[in-house]
Protein backbone atom coordinates (compact mmCIF):
# COMPACT_ATOMS: atom_id res chain seq x y z
CA UNK A 1 0.00 0.00 0.00
CA UNK A 2 1.27 3.47 -1.14
CA UNK A 3 0.25 6.89 -0.19
CA UNK A 4 -1.81 8.01 -3.09
CA UNK A 5 -2.65 11.61 -4.13
CA UNK A 6 -6.30 12.02 -4.07
CA UNK A 7 -8.55 14.87 -5.49
CA UNK A 8 -11.10 16.64 -3.34
CA UNK A 9 -14.78 16.40 -5.42
CA UNK A 10 -16.47 17.56 -3.29
CA UNK A 11 -16.53 19.76 0.05
CA UNK A 12 -19.76 20.05 2.75
CA UNK A 13 -20.32 21.65 6.11
CA UNK A 14 -21.82 19.50 8.26
CA UNK A 15 -22.19 21.77 11.58
CA UNK A 16 -20.28 25.23 12.21
CA UNK A 17 -17.13 23.03 13.12
CA UNK A 18 -16.92 20.06 11.29
CA UNK A 19 -17.37 19.30 7.23
CA UNK A 20 -17.29 16.05 4.78
CA UNK A 21 -14.73 15.70 2.33
CA UNK A 22 -15.18 13.31 -0.40
CA UNK A 23 -12.15 12.45 -2.11
CA UNK A 24 -11.25 10.66 -5.55
CA UNK A 25 -8.39 8.01 -4.73
CA UNK A 26 -6.47 6.43 -7.46
CA UNK A 27 -6.73 2.81 -7.49
CA UNK A 28 -9.59 2.72 -4.59
CA UNK A 29 -11.46 -0.24 -4.40
CA UNK A 30 -13.76 0.50 -1.57
CA UNK A 31 -13.54 -0.22 2.48
CA UNK A 32 -15.00 -2.02 5.14
CA UNK A 33 -17.37 -0.03 6.99
CA UNK A 34 -15.63 1.58 9.68
CA UNK A 35 -12.20 1.38 8.48
CA UNK A 36 -9.88 4.95 8.39
CA UNK A 37 -7.48 6.27 6.34
CA UNK A 38 -4.45 8.42 7.10
CA UNK A 39 -4.74 12.10 5.56
CA UNK A 40 -0.95 13.62 5.18
CA UNK A 41 -0.23 17.10 4.19
CA UNK A 42 3.06 18.56 3.40
CA UNK A 43 4.27 22.38 3.70
CA UNK A 44 6.48 24.23 1.67
CA UNK A 45 9.92 23.90 3.24
CA UNK A 46 8.53 20.02 3.71
CA UNK A 47 6.99 19.50 7.30
CA UNK A 48 4.72 16.74 6.97
CA UNK A 49 1.75 15.78 9.78
CA UNK A 50 -0.07 13.24 8.93
CA UNK A 51 -3.54 12.10 10.91
CA UNK A 52 -6.19 9.24 10.91
CA UNK A 53 -9.98 9.86 10.05
CA UNK A 54 -12.90 7.31 9.68
CA UNK A 55 -14.43 6.83 6.84
CA UNK A 56 -18.30 8.08 6.44
CA UNK A 57 -18.59 6.31 2.89
CA UNK A 58 -20.47 3.54 2.81
CA UNK A 59 -17.73 0.29 2.18
CA UNK A 60 -18.26 0.57 -1.85
CA UNK A 61 -18.65 3.36 -2.65
CA UNK A 62 -16.70 5.41 -5.63
CA UNK A 63 -15.40 8.44 -3.53
CA UNK A 64 -14.35 7.93 0.05
CA UNK A 65 -15.60 10.17 2.73
CA UNK A 66 -14.35 11.96 5.89
CA UNK A 67 -16.11 13.77 8.16
CA UNK A 68 -13.73 15.83 10.14
CA UNK A 69 -14.24 18.20 13.36
CA UNK A 70 -12.40 21.23 13.77
CA UNK A 71 -9.93 20.59 17.07
CA UNK A 72 -9.35 24.50 18.02
CA UNK A 73 -5.43 23.73 18.90
CA UNK A 74 -5.15 20.76 16.10
CA UNK A 75 -2.95 20.58 13.68
CA UNK A 76 -4.54 19.18 10.72
CA UNK A 77 -8.13 19.15 11.22
CA UNK A 78 -7.98 23.17 11.03
CA UNK A 79 -6.79 23.09 7.04
CA UNK A 80 -8.95 20.36 6.31
CA UNK A 81 -12.24 21.99 7.79
CA UNK A 82 -11.69 25.63 6.67
CA UNK A 83 -8.71 25.75 4.14
CA UNK A 84 -9.40 22.61 1.75
CA UNK A 85 -11.82 23.05 -1.67
CA UNK A 86 -12.63 21.11 -4.28
CA UNK A 87 -10.00 20.58 -6.58
CA UNK A 88 -7.20 20.93 -4.10
CA UNK A 89 -5.22 17.28 -4.05
CA UNK A 90 -4.56 15.68 -0.42
CA UNK A 91 -1.68 12.55 0.39
CA UNK A 92 -4.14 9.41 1.76
CA UNK A 93 -3.26 6.21 2.29
CA UNK A 94 -5.78 3.19 3.24
CA UNK A 95 -8.37 2.13 3.79
CA UNK A 96 -7.01 0.83 7.54
CA UNK A 97 -7.90 -0.99 10.54
CA UNK A 98 -9.18 -5.10 10.84
CA UNK A 99 -11.14 -4.74 14.26
CA UNK A 100 -13.70 -1.43 14.01
CA UNK A 101 -15.61 -2.94 11.30
CA UNK A 102 -18.48 -4.10 10.36
CA UNK A 103 -19.61 -6.67 7.63
CA UNK A 104 -22.54 -7.11 5.95
CA UNK A 105 -22.32 -10.97 6.43
CA UNK A 106 -22.71 -10.26 10.12
CA UNK A 107 -26.40 -11.19 10.48
CA UNK A 108 -26.61 -10.37 14.45
CA UNK A 109 -28.17 -7.03 15.60
CA UNK A 110 -26.57 -4.15 15.45
CA UNK A 111 -26.06 -1.31 18.06
CA UNK A 112 -24.18 1.84 17.41
CA UNK A 113 -23.23 4.15 20.08
CA UNK A 114 -22.01 7.94 18.86
CA UNK A 115 -20.20 10.53 20.52
CA UNK A 116 -20.21 14.11 18.41
CA UNK A 117 -17.83 13.54 15.43
CA UNK A 118 -17.55 10.06 16.78
CA UNK A 119 -20.82 9.62 14.55
CA UNK A 120 -18.50 9.39 11.35
CA UNK A 121 -17.22 5.32 10.77
CA UNK A 122 -21.12 4.62 12.36
CA UNK A 123 -23.09 6.49 9.37
CA UNK A 124 -20.68 4.45 7.36
CA UNK A 125 -21.83 1.10 8.85
CA UNK A 126 -25.82 2.14 8.20
CA UNK A 127 -24.92 3.19 4.72
CA UNK A 128 -23.38 0.01 3.87
CA UNK A 129 -25.87 -1.93 6.09
CA UNK A 130 -28.39 -0.19 3.69
CA UNK A 131 -26.68 -0.63 0.12
CA UNK A 132 -26.18 -4.25 1.38
CA UNK A 133 -29.52 -4.66 2.22
CA UNK A 134 -28.85 -6.31 5.59
CA UNK A 135 -31.75 -7.75 7.64
CA UNK A 136 -29.78 -7.37 10.84
CA UNK A 137 -31.78 -5.13 13.32
CA UNK A 138 -29.83 -1.54 13.29
CA UNK A 139 -29.69 1.00 16.20
CA UNK A 140 -28.15 4.26 16.32
CA UNK A 141 -27.93 6.03 19.51
CA UNK A 142 -26.52 9.69 18.72
CA UNK A 143 -25.30 11.99 21.44
CA UNK A 144 -25.06 15.03 20.19
CA UNK A 145 -24.79 18.85 22.09
CA UNK A 146 -27.45 20.27 19.91
CA UNK A 147 -29.56 20.65 16.52
CA UNK A 148 -26.96 22.69 15.03
CA UNK A 149 -24.60 20.14 15.78
CA UNK A 150 -25.78 16.75 13.99
CA UNK A 151 -23.42 15.95 11.77
CA UNK A 152 -25.86 14.17 8.56
CA UNK A 153 -28.70 16.07 9.56
CA UNK A 154 -30.54 16.25 5.82
CA UNK A 155 -29.78 12.56 5.66
CA UNK A 156 -30.26 10.75 8.73
CA UNK A 157 -33.95 10.18 8.54
CA UNK A 158 -33.59 8.77 4.81
CA UNK A 159 -30.48 6.59 5.82
CA UNK A 160 -32.30 5.22 8.61
CA UNK A 161 -35.75 4.71 6.66
CA UNK A 162 -32.97 3.03 4.13
CA UNK A 163 -31.67 0.59 6.54
CA UNK A 164 -34.45 -0.41 8.68
CA UNK A 165 -32.55 1.22 11.01
CA UNK A 166 -33.81 2.91 14.55
CA UNK A 167 -31.89 6.19 15.56
CA UNK A 168 -32.48 8.01 18.80
CA UNK A 169 -30.41 11.33 19.41
CA UNK A 170 -29.65 12.45 22.23
CA UNK A 171 -29.31 16.32 22.98
CA UNK A 172 -27.03 17.08 25.60
CA UNK A 173 -27.42 20.98 25.66
CA UNK A 174 -29.98 22.09 23.45
CA UNK A 175 -33.50 20.11 21.57
CA UNK A 176 -35.01 21.18 18.48
CA UNK A 177 -38.16 23.42 19.21
CA UNK A 178 -41.36 21.27 19.96
CA UNK A 179 -38.73 17.75 21.19
CA UNK A 180 -40.33 15.80 23.66
CA UNK A 181 -37.25 13.64 24.71
CA UNK A 182 -34.68 14.29 27.69
CA UNK A 183 -31.66 16.90 27.28
CA UNK A 184 -29.57 16.22 29.16
CA UNK A 185 -25.80 14.12 29.34
CA UNK A 186 -25.68 11.00 27.93
CA UNK A 187 -25.58 8.77 31.30
CA UNK A 188 -25.45 5.30 32.46
CA UNK A 189 -29.07 5.22 33.18
CA UNK A 190 -29.80 6.49 29.42
CA UNK A 191 -27.88 3.76 28.19
CA UNK A 192 -29.18 1.32 30.37
CA UNK A 193 -32.64 2.14 29.14
CA UNK A 194 -31.97 2.30 24.98
CA UNK A 195 -30.04 -0.71 25.33
CA UNK A 196 -33.26 -2.49 27.32
CA UNK A 197 -35.13 -0.96 24.13
CA UNK A 198 -33.09 -2.61 21.59
CA UNK A 199 -32.56 -5.68 23.19
CA UNK A 200 -33.41 -8.43 20.90
CA UNK A 201 -36.39 -10.74 22.11
CA UNK A 202 -34.89 -13.97 22.11
CA UNK A 203 -31.56 -12.58 24.05
CA UNK A 204 -29.36 -13.47 21.20
CA UNK A 205 -25.93 -11.72 20.47
CA UNK A 206 -26.11 -7.93 19.31
CA UNK A 207 -22.48 -6.41 18.14
CA UNK A 208 -21.98 -3.10 19.47
CA UNK A 209 -19.69 -0.78 18.24
CA UNK A 210 -18.97 2.90 20.06
CA UNK A 211 -17.33 5.76 18.93
CA UNK A 212 -16.63 9.07 20.62
CA UNK A 213 -14.26 11.02 22.97
CA UNK A 214 -12.63 8.75 25.73
CA UNK A 215 -15.22 9.95 28.91
CA UNK A 216 -17.99 9.19 26.73
CA UNK A 217 -16.95 5.67 25.38
CA UNK A 218 -15.94 4.54 28.37
CA UNK A 219 -18.98 5.36 30.01
CA UNK A 220 -21.43 3.55 27.19
CA UNK A 221 -18.86 0.38 27.46
CA UNK A 222 -18.69 0.06 31.08
CA UNK A 223 -22.78 0.40 31.56
CA UNK A 224 -23.47 -2.15 28.40
CA UNK A 225 -20.42 -4.64 30.23
CA UNK A 226 -22.48 -3.86 33.36
CA UNK A 227 -25.78 -4.51 32.11
CA UNK A 228 -24.48 -8.03 30.79
CA UNK A 229 -22.91 -7.20 27.28
CA UNK A 230 -20.27 -9.81 26.86
CA UNK A 231 -16.79 -7.34 26.77
CA UNK A 232 -15.90 -8.89 23.50
CA UNK A 233 -19.03 -7.93 21.26
CA UNK A 234 -18.47 -3.92 22.03
CA UNK A 235 -15.73 -2.69 19.76
CA UNK A 236 -14.73 0.42 20.90
CA UNK A 237 -12.72 3.73 19.18
CA UNK A 238 -11.48 6.29 21.57
CA UNK A 239 -10.58 9.89 20.79
CA UNK A 240 -9.12 12.47 23.16
CA UNK A 241 -6.78 12.38 26.11
CA UNK A 242 -8.31 10.95 29.77
CA UNK B 1 8.34 13.57 -0.21
CA UNK B 2 4.34 13.95 -1.52
CA UNK B 3 2.74 16.91 -2.88
CA UNK B 4 3.21 20.52 -1.17
CA UNK B 5 -0.21 21.42 0.25
CA UNK B 6 -1.06 25.07 -0.80
CA UNK B 7 -1.58 27.05 2.35
CA UNK B 8 -0.54 24.20 4.59
CA UNK B 9 2.62 25.22 7.43
CA UNK B 10 1.95 22.88 10.26
CA UNK B 11 2.83 23.85 13.94
CA UNK B 12 5.93 22.16 14.73
CA UNK B 13 8.96 24.01 12.88
CA UNK B 14 11.75 22.73 14.31
CA UNK B 15 12.41 19.20 14.01
CA UNK B 16 12.64 17.72 17.72
CA UNK B 17 15.45 14.93 18.00
CA UNK B 18 13.10 12.99 20.42
CA UNK B 19 9.98 12.72 18.25
CA UNK B 20 10.17 9.86 15.70
CA UNK B 21 9.01 10.94 12.09
CA UNK B 22 5.62 11.46 11.62
CA UNK B 23 4.66 12.33 15.50
CA UNK B 24 3.54 15.26 17.41
CA UNK B 25 3.95 15.62 21.70
CA UNK B 26 1.18 15.53 23.29
CA UNK B 27 0.87 16.55 26.91
CA UNK B 28 -2.31 14.11 27.36
CA UNK B 29 -2.75 10.83 27.43
CA UNK B 30 -4.77 10.08 25.01
CA UNK B 31 -6.91 6.71 25.23
CA UNK B 32 -6.84 4.00 22.36
CA UNK B 33 -8.43 0.30 23.07
CA UNK B 34 -10.04 -2.34 21.21
CA UNK B 35 -13.15 -3.10 23.61
CA UNK B 36 -14.69 -2.15 27.06
CA UNK B 37 -12.04 -1.09 29.57
CA UNK B 38 -11.39 -4.32 31.77
CA UNK B 39 -11.57 -4.28 35.85
CA UNK B 40 -9.35 -6.00 37.59
CA UNK B 41 -8.73 -6.42 41.03
CA UNK B 42 -5.50 -6.47 42.43
CA UNK B 43 -6.46 -9.50 44.46
CA UNK B 44 -7.30 -11.25 41.32
CA UNK B 45 -4.52 -10.21 39.14
CA UNK B 46 -1.93 -12.92 37.91
CA UNK B 47 1.03 -12.62 36.16
CA UNK B 48 2.50 -15.53 34.47
CA UNK B 49 5.46 -16.44 31.83
CA UNK B 50 5.14 -19.99 29.99
CA UNK B 51 8.09 -20.72 28.55
CA UNK B 52 8.40 -23.48 25.09
CA UNK B 53 7.74 -26.77 27.07
CA UNK B 54 4.33 -25.29 28.78
CA UNK B 55 6.73 -24.32 32.25
CA UNK B 56 4.18 -21.93 33.98
CA UNK B 57 6.18 -19.67 36.13
CA UNK B 58 3.41 -17.43 38.23
CA UNK B 59 3.22 -14.06 40.87
CA UNK B 60 0.88 -12.63 42.45
CA UNK B 61 0.17 -9.33 43.14
CA UNK B 62 1.67 -9.53 46.36
CA UNK B 63 4.48 -11.49 45.18
CA UNK B 64 4.95 -9.08 41.92
CA UNK B 65 5.11 -6.24 44.71
CA UNK B 66 7.99 -7.83 46.45
CA UNK B 67 9.95 -8.07 43.83
CA UNK B 68 12.55 -5.41 43.08
CA UNK B 69 10.89 -2.08 41.99
CA UNK B 70 12.36 0.26 39.32
CA UNK B 71 11.53 3.85 38.54
CA UNK B 72 11.13 4.29 34.60
CA UNK B 73 11.50 8.19 32.70
CA UNK B 74 10.81 7.42 29.39
CA UNK B 75 9.33 9.20 26.21
CA UNK B 76 6.36 6.95 24.77
CA UNK B 77 4.93 6.98 20.98
CA UNK B 78 1.41 5.44 20.01
CA UNK B 79 1.26 4.74 16.24
CA UNK B 80 -2.08 7.15 15.70
CA UNK B 81 1.13 9.88 15.87
CA UNK B 82 1.34 11.24 19.65
CA UNK B 83 4.30 11.10 21.13
CA UNK B 84 4.65 11.50 25.01
CA UNK B 85 7.86 12.84 26.52
CA UNK B 86 9.28 12.53 30.33
CA UNK B 87 6.65 9.53 31.41
CA UNK B 88 7.52 8.23 34.54
CA UNK B 89 6.53 4.84 35.60
CA UNK B 90 7.39 2.26 38.00
CA UNK B 91 7.55 -1.23 37.31
CA UNK B 92 9.17 -4.51 37.59
CA UNK B 93 11.97 -5.02 34.63
CA UNK B 94 11.31 -8.03 32.48
CA UNK B 95 15.27 -8.89 33.43
CA UNK B 96 14.01 -9.83 36.98
CA UNK B 97 11.23 -11.75 35.96
CA UNK B 98 12.78 -13.69 33.39
CA UNK B 99 16.02 -14.59 35.61
CA UNK B 100 13.35 -17.49 36.59
CA UNK B 101 12.46 -18.77 33.50
CA UNK B 102 14.53 -21.32 31.33
CA UNK B 103 13.86 -20.79 27.73
CA UNK B 104 15.25 -21.25 24.25
CA UNK B 105 12.27 -19.78 22.53
CA UNK B 106 13.52 -15.92 20.59
CA UNK B 107 9.64 -14.78 20.66
CA UNK B 108 6.76 -13.44 22.96
CA UNK B 109 3.05 -13.47 23.14
CA UNK B 110 2.03 -11.00 25.67
CA UNK B 111 -1.40 -11.83 26.92
CA UNK B 112 -3.62 -9.29 28.37
CA UNK B 113 -7.40 -9.60 30.45
CA UNK B 114 -9.91 -9.14 27.90
CA UNK B 115 -8.05 -11.34 25.37
CA UNK B 116 -5.89 -9.25 23.67
CA UNK B 117 -2.58 -10.30 22.78
CA UNK B 118 0.56 -8.79 20.74
CA UNK B 119 3.57 -10.01 19.69
CA UNK B 120 7.31 -8.98 20.79
CA UNK B 121 10.94 -10.71 20.50
CA UNK B 122 12.04 -11.28 23.50
CA UNK B 123 15.42 -9.46 23.13
CA UNK B 124 13.31 -6.31 23.21
CA UNK B 125 12.08 -7.40 26.87
CA UNK B 126 15.46 -8.13 28.05
CA UNK B 127 18.53 -6.02 28.94
CA UNK B 128 16.64 -2.42 30.69
CA UNK B 129 13.93 -2.51 27.81
CA UNK B 130 10.63 -3.21 29.23
CA UNK B 131 8.90 -3.36 32.67
CA UNK B 132 5.34 -4.40 33.93
CA UNK B 133 4.31 -1.01 34.85
CA UNK B 134 1.49 -0.36 37.99
CA UNK B 135 2.69 2.98 38.32
CA UNK B 136 2.00 6.00 36.05
CA UNK B 137 3.49 9.42 37.45
CA UNK B 138 3.27 8.79 41.20
CA UNK B 139 -0.24 7.01 41.15
CA UNK B 140 -1.69 3.21 40.57
CA UNK B 141 -1.94 3.14 36.78
CA UNK B 142 -5.88 3.92 35.83
CA UNK B 143 -7.30 1.02 34.43
CA UNK B 144 -8.27 3.21 31.13
CA UNK B 145 -4.52 2.84 30.58
CA UNK B 146 -3.99 -0.78 31.58
CA UNK B 147 -4.55 -0.80 35.44
CA UNK B 148 -3.58 -2.55 37.55
CA UNK B 149 -0.44 -3.46 35.30
CA UNK B 150 0.73 -2.92 31.87
CA UNK B 151 3.35 -3.58 29.65
CA UNK B 152 5.99 -0.91 29.15
CA UNK B 153 8.26 -1.63 25.69
CA UNK B 154 8.81 2.35 25.18
CA UNK B 155 11.08 1.68 22.27
CA UNK B 156 8.25 0.30 20.14
CA UNK B 157 5.38 1.67 19.47
CA UNK B 158 3.03 1.55 22.46
CA UNK B 159 0.67 -0.95 21.41
CA UNK B 160 2.98 -3.23 22.11
CA UNK B 161 2.72 -2.30 25.44
CA UNK B 162 0.01 -4.38 26.49
CA UNK B 163 -2.86 -2.95 29.35
CA UNK B 164 -3.97 -5.47 31.40
CA UNK B 165 -1.40 -7.54 30.76
CA UNK B 166 -1.48 -11.37 32.66
CA UNK B 167 0.98 -12.81 31.05
CA UNK B 168 3.82 -14.14 28.65
CA UNK B 169 3.93 -17.43 26.20
CA UNK B 170 7.28 -18.43 24.35
CA UNK B 171 7.12 -19.19 21.26
CA UNK B 172 9.82 -20.57 18.85
CA UNK B 173 8.33 -18.60 15.56
CA UNK B 174 7.03 -14.76 15.68
CA UNK B 175 3.37 -15.14 15.54
CA UNK B 176 1.34 -12.02 15.12
CA UNK B 177 -1.20 -10.65 18.12
CA UNK B 178 -4.32 -8.70 18.04
CA UNK B 179 -3.61 -5.84 16.37
CA UNK B 180 -1.16 -6.96 14.18
CA UNK B 181 -3.46 -9.41 12.72
CA UNK B 182 -5.91 -6.50 12.18
CA UNK B 183 -3.53 -4.65 10.20
CA UNK B 184 -0.75 -3.05 12.32
CA UNK B 185 2.86 -3.87 11.79
CA UNK B 186 4.37 -6.62 13.40
CA UNK B 187 7.46 -5.46 14.84
CA UNK B 188 6.82 -1.81 15.38
CA UNK B 189 9.73 0.66 15.68
CA UNK B 190 8.82 4.16 15.79
CA UNK B 191 11.92 5.19 14.10
CA UNK B 192 11.53 3.73 11.03
CA UNK B 193 7.46 4.28 11.15
CA UNK B 194 6.77 0.28 11.17
CA UNK B 195 2.68 1.39 11.56
CA UNK B 196 1.15 -0.49 9.39
CA UNK B 197 1.52 -3.85 7.80
CA UNK B 198 2.76 -2.91 4.26
CA UNK B 199 5.57 -0.76 5.89
CA UNK B 200 9.01 -2.12 5.90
Amino acid sequence: MKWAIADVVGVREETPTARTIMLRIPGWTGALAGQHIDIRLTSPDGYQAARSYSLSSAAGAEFASVSIELMPDGEVSPYLVRGVSVGDQLEVIGPLGGWFVWKPTQPEPLRLIGGGSGIAPLVSMLRTHAEAKSTAPAHLLYSVRSPDYVYFRDELDALAAAADAEVTIQYTRHAPQGWTGTVGRLDGARVTSWAASTAPADGGTVSTYICGPTRFVELAADTLVATGADPLTVRTERFGGA
Amino acid sequence: MGIVTPGFFGKRREADPHLPPGQYETKDFPVLSAGPTPNIHEGEWEFSITNESGDVKRWSWDEFMALPIENVDTDIHCVTRWSKFDTKWRGVSLDTLFAEIETDADFTMAHSYGGYTTNVPLEDLLEGKAWVAFEFDGEPLDPEHGGPARLLVPHLYFWKSAKWVTGLTMHETDELGFWEVNGYHAYGDPWKEQRYYYDS
